[in-house]
């Protein structure tokens, strides 16, 4: 089974050992993992900001960097929502993008969907001891339905007590550029997900998007909070031996 | 109205700094959600309930005139009168043309956000009219002289102690309880001020919830029964109301009734619905003697068929202001005019213009909570990205955020040069942040960093890692 991994932007330029980890999940799945190199971003923060023209051009240039490939995985509901969902949307009135768009579509799964699809769970071989927290991106949740699939893999690591979040449904504040257009709104959002993260009793925070991630971690970093942050693809690889999201070797 | 949304940032900085105001959101919030969440998870069929009522708001609109003219006509033949209003100045002409023919010095008001829409209460009073709004939170804010900060509760941003306050400083009449320690206290005090106005009151304003075109009913939801006083006890009866208000039938408004009362305040039913028909018949014992709708587009019919078109499902139930976390936050004054919240933030540019309304679209995070929440399904995300769309193409954000925007485009679309630019500015911030894992403040970046710490990139770049772990990957 060959799987090309769109990496993600952030997980390319902030935390490449995602990336890795994803890699290492997947090969244990017994697939082959392309990189393809013509990929950049998936388009959403021009989508976002309403420059659709650009927003399609990188759709185009992403439609023909998986051209070709069976399986597209992405570690992040985020990026997957926009493959998935917002690239045929853009694509509405040029029927030939469209069908590509579509198949594309149709050949992408978030990274936990992917894992639980093709038996994911019976290659988890991670150990961690403590309570574990799990955040639900809002696309991951709302635009792709995804709740399952991660709390399933999350039972298979060992040692890990996984506790759920109050006011779960509720964004984090990140929102791409929405967090520097209106930083003091989004900081609201960032204290009240990191007030009910501690109040949780976590020892860890996970997620499958970074995006969510480096949001909340900065914010628990500027609260001097113990809980430290992880992608759930780290956690899942057994991975978690890397300095957590925003903790270095000197602190 | 006159519009503050330019200013949403001052305003929202405002609203999260207002120690009192976030007490009253803090309350008022939770308990929205809890009450719809409740009220869903005891109606199965709510999911069908929810395709039903989105249907029959689609084929009304996709047949509007014919519905509109025909609930005209029923209205006509009950022995009312329809006015048409294309524009707010004519909303409030015909509003006042009415009063002044009926001789009418004091005007009783029901809660209608039409009403404020076309700011009808300024026009009244600048006509020496004396309004007086009879739903309580109405009441409340018309004292406070604000506008409403929710389209269901307009004054959830005072706390009880807030207007216990305004009553005792205006309300002097024999016979009060002080002080006003309770919520029941305040609401005694407030019928017994208000019993006096409905008696005296020469016309009585309403809004509808919905239009019925097979009968000519207006129909008007609430809790408190001011609307059913105000539309009954004065001689004349005027109903304010938006032309994407009408169905077809009375049992289209009833799928409809079923929808709104569970979204808004998670009841079944709103202890007051009431169906208006016509003027006094001949063998009524009570009623107005005269019944008009005055029938306000102010730009929808331009919506209808244009990108915003779903907009007009809406049945203004609150439900995506109830659920939105950036509501949630600064409360509906930050908005600026008079719907706040998603729903705002779609309605608000296209009734003010882009220019002034364009900070709400950017002012969310577009988390889908709104879409998910909505009885109408309405898209609300998609619209607001819609209004960027057009923000964009007109050239109206900040010179700054567009340039930075062009540049990333410029090199996400060419993946040799975001390679080489990526590893560039990841290994530059890497040395930066000297081990530490994270920046406590950096420049051009503030906005991020003065509440959170910006986590550091690790070191190279994932796409030049994998070229070296696989050369030919």
């Amino acid at each position: 089974m060959r799987v090309a991994l769109f990496v993600t932007c952030l997980v390319d330029l902030f935390r490449p050992s995602v990336g890795f980890a994803t890699v290492r999940l997947l090969e244990r799945l017994g697939a082959e993992v392309v990189v393809p190199p013509e990929q950049t971003c998936c388009g959403q923060p021009a989508y976002n900001n309403g420059d659709f023209e650009t927003a399609r051009a990188i759709a185009r240039q992403a439609i023909t960097a998986f051209d070709g490939f069976e399986h597209v995985v992405v570690p992040s509901g985020s990026c997957a929502g926009m493959l998935i969902k917002h690239y045929p949307e853009l694509f509405r009135d040029e029927p030939e993008t469209l069908a590509q768009a579509q198949s594309l579509a149709a050949r992408t799964r978030e990274l936990s969907v992917f894992l639980a699809e093709f038996g994911g769970e019976q290659i988890i071989d991670a150990h961690f001891s403590g309570k574990v927290a799990m955040h639900d991106s809002c696309s991951s949740r709302r635009e792709l339905g995804i709740l399952a699939a991660p709390r399933a893999l999350l039972n298979k690591v060992e040692g890990a007590e996984p506790v759920e979040l109050q006011e779960a449904e509720t964004c984090c504040g990140f929102g791409g550029t929405f967090c520097v257009k209106y930083p003091d709104i989004s900081a609201r959002m960032v204290s009240d997900k990191a007030a009910a993260v501690i109040a949780s009793g976590a020892d860890v925070l996970v997620s499958g998007d970074l995006g969510c991630l480096m949001n909340i971690a900065g914010r628990l970093r500027r609260m001097d909070s113990t809980v430290r942050v992880y992608h759930l693809a780290e956690l899942l690889a057994d991975m978690t031996d890397v300095a957590a999201i925003g903790e270095g070797d000197k602190t | 109205m006159k519009p503050t949304t330019a200013a949403f940032s001052d305003n929202a900085h405002r609203a999260l700094h207002d120690a009192v105001l976030q007490q009253a959101l803090a309350k008022a919030g939770v308990g929205f959600v809890d009450k719809r969440r409740a009220a869903l998870s005891d109606l199965p069929e709510f999911a069908a309930l929810r395709e039903a009522g989105r249907a029959i708001k689609d084929h009304t609109l996709a047949n509007l005139n014919h519905y509109l003219l025909r609930f005209e006509q029923q209205v006509a033949a009950n022995g009312g009168q329809v006015h048409w209003a294309e524009t707010p100045e004519e909303a409030c002409a015909a509003v006042l043309d009415i009063c002044q023919r009926a001789g009418a010095k004091m005007i009783a008001k029901g809660k209608s956000m039409v009403g404020e829409e076309i700011a009808v209460n300024d026009a009244l009073e600048a006509a020496g009219f004396e309004v007086v709004e009879t739903d309580l939170g109405e009441y409340i804010i018309q004292i406070a002289h604000e506008p409403p900060s929710h389209i269901i509760a307009p004054a959830v941003h005072k706390t009880r102690a807030q207007i216990a306050k305004l009553f005792e400083d205006l309300h002097h009449h024999p016979g009060l309880t002080r002080p006003l320690e309770t919520v029941p206290q305040i609401v005694d005090e407030a019928r017994q001020i208000l019993r006096d106005k409905f008696l005296s009151a020469d016309v009585g304003i309403t809004g509808a919830n919905f239009l019925i075109a097979e009968t000519g009913s207006t129909v008007i939801v609430t809790n408190e029964g001011n609307g059913d006083l105000s539309a009954t006890l004065p001689r004349v009866h005027i109903a304010l109301a938006s032309i994407e208000k009408v169905v077809p039938t009375l049992e289209d408004a009833s799928v409809l009734l079923r929808l709104l009362a569970r979204s808004a305040t998670g009841q079944e039913i709103t202890s007051y619905t009431t169906f208006f028909t016509g003027p006094r018949r001949a063998d009524d014992a009570d009623g107005p003697e005269q019944f008009h709708v005055v029938l306000v587009d102010n730009g929808r019919s331009r919506m209808l068929g244009g990108a915003y078109h779903e907009m007009l499902r809406c049945i203004r139930c609150g439900a995506c202001l109830n659920h939105c976390p950036v509501y949630s936050a600064v409360g509906g004054h930050a908005y600026g005019w008079v719907y706040p919240g998603p729903m705002g933030a779609v309605l608000t540019p296209l009734m003010v213009g882009l220019d002034e309304g364009r900070p709400l679209p950017n002012a969310s995070t577009l988390c889908g909570r709104c879409e998910e929440v909505c009885p109408m399904s309405i898209p609300l995300p998609k619209l607001l990205r819609e209004h960027r769309r057009q923000e964009f193409e007109r050239k109206l954000a900040a010179p700054r955020s567009r340039w930075a925007l062009a540049a990333w485009a410029f090199c996400a679309r060419r993946p040799s040069l975001y390679r080489w630019a990526t590893r560039f500015g990841v290994s530059l911030l890497n040395t930066l942040s000297g081990g530490r894992g994270r920046f406590r403040s950096l420049p051009l970046a503030q906005a991020w960093t003065a509440a959170r710490d910006l986590p550091a990139p690790q070191g190279d770049t994932f796409m030049a890692q994998w070229q070296r772990r696989k050369p030919h990957g």
